[in-house]
């Protein structure tokens, strides 16, 4: 499979009145034509500044630094930002979780939607609504060409978000970026819109990164998860090695926290992750994750702990333990 | 013998909303007919779409929104006849976001115990020692006591919405949404407490939540709402090993469980939840039902009840609509 995105050790910092916030600390991950890469993690953990960064829509303050960023081929780490805003939109789109950050209220949604296509290719106006049109049946959207004179405050919070599914497609992006596309949704509403992301993805052979919180959504739509803790990858693998064999701690807390039904016994107490994130300002050193792990030893805060290989080729994770050691702390943790 | 705490009968909310300009105002049944009972002791869930009524309803039984139409009885009283003060001593409401729900500007010691000042507790004395039990209780360090908000974390602002309802040992707890805005790590804090707190206080809970996991988990009787109506009531078990009504069961279908041997759930619920100001006619969910058959549009189903509770879907009524059509 070829690789769409290729990210080598990215880095963001962001100076704030404390010191400088390390939100991002040498992530590495890449995304095939047609593949789905779910990072997923507790808020403030870095999902969204790391896509952002892809997008080079970083806020001003902060400072990107990378060892590689290339796009389909091109590097697109030290472009500016005219090829950038070419980039984006055409080559490359992003779905926020709330539409109206990249709706405008005061234009009708045909209008956007040809607007996003007429920016990056030289073709007719009746083209451009052809093709908007066309997207948007492919979401789902019934009686299409009617909707094109309507207003995005007119829809409905899930009809706006596949109008911004639409939008993204219009250029025939090679990778699209999802931002908790259904968070603010229902669950009857975000299984529809994730499984059109996921048919539109085949169907177009996009790489698809989709970041969420839910592991019900990762387990489901992932090829590969990357499970971000404090700014680090500390997971990553395909889905079923993650999920069938969590080997971080963290990982594994975090599948404990949540009730699973069938799995979990009714009214049991649910598993916990006792502390709270580290704070992320100043020098870090060792396992971010070490003062909450039931495992921790003087050696984790020795020195930064490197992502190893698990059993496994496709997957990795970040902890001393061997993943002998982590098999037996996954089965004590999850009774069967 | 169970205890009746709640009782809702035939209750009824509608908001009146512009409809547009130079359209005048029109009406929205928000809450349309909801006949329900709180057992105590028990965990009553309820669930539904965004819109749904679900708020609106606890709203009601909070008494802090009249209702339209119907009677609301609280310990066999009728809820008009309580005055707010009562009504708080009995209920209280644990609310989703815990950054808004709190006062920025008071203390943490302070938000718990306002209750006992509201409620003219007759003994002063005791207040800064009672609010720190219900602290301990709930699992906030005594350091936190003179801390601010925005000096907690989301779990701990949570902590500190619980105890204050807590305080006064109501009978019943409303909690809509009371984990949604919360990490899972801290979530799972949360229900574990809701839960350890219901043993040993004798708590009674309406839970509104749209994590069907956590309600599957948590709740003992189930009510699943859909444009201002129980279209389902069951226990737990019943509910979610067989589910009756279309609704339910395409609900059911949407819960992704972290399960990477399956794809995203199809729940075949075509068209969008339906316009509240302009419902459907007969049974308000047949335009989206697999299940529809000719009269499910023109007559409105009536509740059908069963060992476990009761439906309002036409497939389980051989009279009334097909007499009708
Ligand atoms: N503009 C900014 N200035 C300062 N700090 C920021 C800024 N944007 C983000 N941060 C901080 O960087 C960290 C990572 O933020 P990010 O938005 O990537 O988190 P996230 O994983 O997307 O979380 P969530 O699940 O809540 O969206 C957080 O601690 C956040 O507070
Ligand atoms: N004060 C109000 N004025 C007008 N309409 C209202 C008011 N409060 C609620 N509504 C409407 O009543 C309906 C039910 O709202 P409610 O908040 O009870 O839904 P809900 O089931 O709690 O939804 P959610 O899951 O989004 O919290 C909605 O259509 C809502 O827009
Ligand atoms: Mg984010
Ligand atoms: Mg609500």
């Amino acid at each position: 499979m070829s690789n769409i995105l290729e990210v080598e050790n990215l880095v963001v910092d962001i100076p704030v009145s404390a010191g400088m916030l390390h939100p991002v600390q040498g992530i590495s991950f890449s995304v095939g034509r047609g593949e789905t890469l779910c990072i997923v993690g507790e808020s403030g953990c870095g999902k969204s500044l790391t896509a952002l960064s892809v997008m080079d829509l970083l806020p001003s303050s902060a400072s990107r630094n990378a060892d590689r960023l290339i796009l389909d081929g091109e590097d697109i780490l030290g472009v500016d930002e005219r090829r950038m805003s070419d980039l984006r939109g055409d080559r490359m789109g992003m779905i926020f979780q709330e539409p109206m950050t990249s709706l405008n209220p005061a234009y009708t949604i045909g209008n956007q939607l040809e607007e996003a296509l007429l920016r990056h290719r030289n073709v007719p106006r009746q083209e451009a609504r052809d093709r908007a049109i066309y997207l948007l049946e492919k979401v789902g959207i019934t009686a299409a060409a009617s909707r094109l004179r309507q207003y995005p405050h007119q829809l409905s919070g899930g009809l706006r978000q596949r109008v911004m599914i639409a939008m993204t497609l219009m250029c025939g992006p090679d990778l699209i970026i999802a931002d908790e596309p259904t968070t603010a949704l229902d669950v009857t509403i975000q299984a529809q819109i994730l499984l059109l992301l996921a048919e539109l993805q085949k169907e177009f052979h996009m790489g698809l990164m989709l970041i969420t919180h839910d592991l019900g959504i990762v387990a489901r739509v992932a090829d590969r998860v990357a499970v971000m803790y404090a700014g680090q990858i500390v997971e990553s693998g395909t889905a079923e090695k993650v999920f069938g064999n969590p080997s971080h701690p963290y990982t594994q807390g975090l599948l404990d926290c949540i009730p699973i039904p069938g799995k979990t016994k009714r009214g049991a107490h649910l598993g916990s992750i006792s502390g709270i994130v580290p704070s992320l300002v100043g020098d870090l050193s060792g396992c971010r994750f070490h003062d909450r792990c039931d495992y921790a030893t003087p050696e984790c805060t020795a020195a930064d702990v490197d992502l190893k290989a698990g059993e496994s080729t496709d997957h990795a994770y970040r902890c001393l333990l061997s993943p002998a050691q982590c098999a037996e702390n996954a089965k004590r943790k999850v009774p069967a | 013998m169970t205890e009746t705490i709640v009782e809702a009968k035939n209750v009824q909310q509608t908001f009146m909303i512009s409809a547009g300009a130079f359209r005048g105002k029109r009406p929205l049944h928000a809450v349309n007919g909801v006949s329900l009972q709180v057992e105590q002791g028990e965990v009553l869930a309820l669930v539904g779409e965004s819109g749904c009524g679900k708020t609106t309803l606890a709203k009601m039984m909070l008494g802090l929104l009249l209702p339209t139409a119907g009677d609301i009885q609280i310990d066999g009283k009728a809820i008009a006849t309580l005055d707010r003060l009562e009504i708080a001593r009995l209920l209280q409401p644990i609310f989703q976001d815990p950054y808004s729900s709190l006062n920025p500007r008071k203390s943490v010691g302070s938000i718990i115990s306002l209750p006992l000042r509201v409620q003219n507790d007759p003994n002063p004395e005791t207040w800064k020692q009672r609010a720190e039990e219900i602290m301990a209780l709930v699992g906030l360090p005594p350091r936190v006591f003179n801390n601010y908000p925005n000096q907690l974390s989301g779990g701990q602002r949570q902590r500190v919405a619980v105890a204050r309802a807590l305080i006064n040992r109501p009978k019943v707890v409303i909690c809509d949404e009371p984990t949604s805005a919360l990490d899972v790590s801290v979530q799972s804090q949360i229900l574990n407490l809701l839960q350890d707190l219901r043993q040993e206080l004798g708590l009674t809970y309406v839970l509104i939540s749209h994590n069907l996991a956590v309600v599957e988990h948590l709740a003992t009787r189930v009510a699943v709402m859909y444009l201002g109506r129980i279209v389902e009531i069951a226990d737990t078990d019943t509910l979610f090993n067989n589910p009756q009504h279309p609704y339910t069961r395409a609900l059911l279908d949407s819960v992704l469980t972290p399960d990477p041997s399956m794809g995203v759930p199809d729940s075949q619920l075509g068209a969008a939840y339906p316009n509240p100001v302009d419902p459907p006619s007969g049974c308000t969910f047949h335009p989206r039902c697999a299940k529809a058959m000719p009269h499910c549009s023109t007559v409105a189903p009536r509740a059908v009840p069963n060992p476990a509770g009761h439906v309002e879907c036409h497939l389980y009524d051989d009279q009334e609509g097909r007499k009708a059509s």
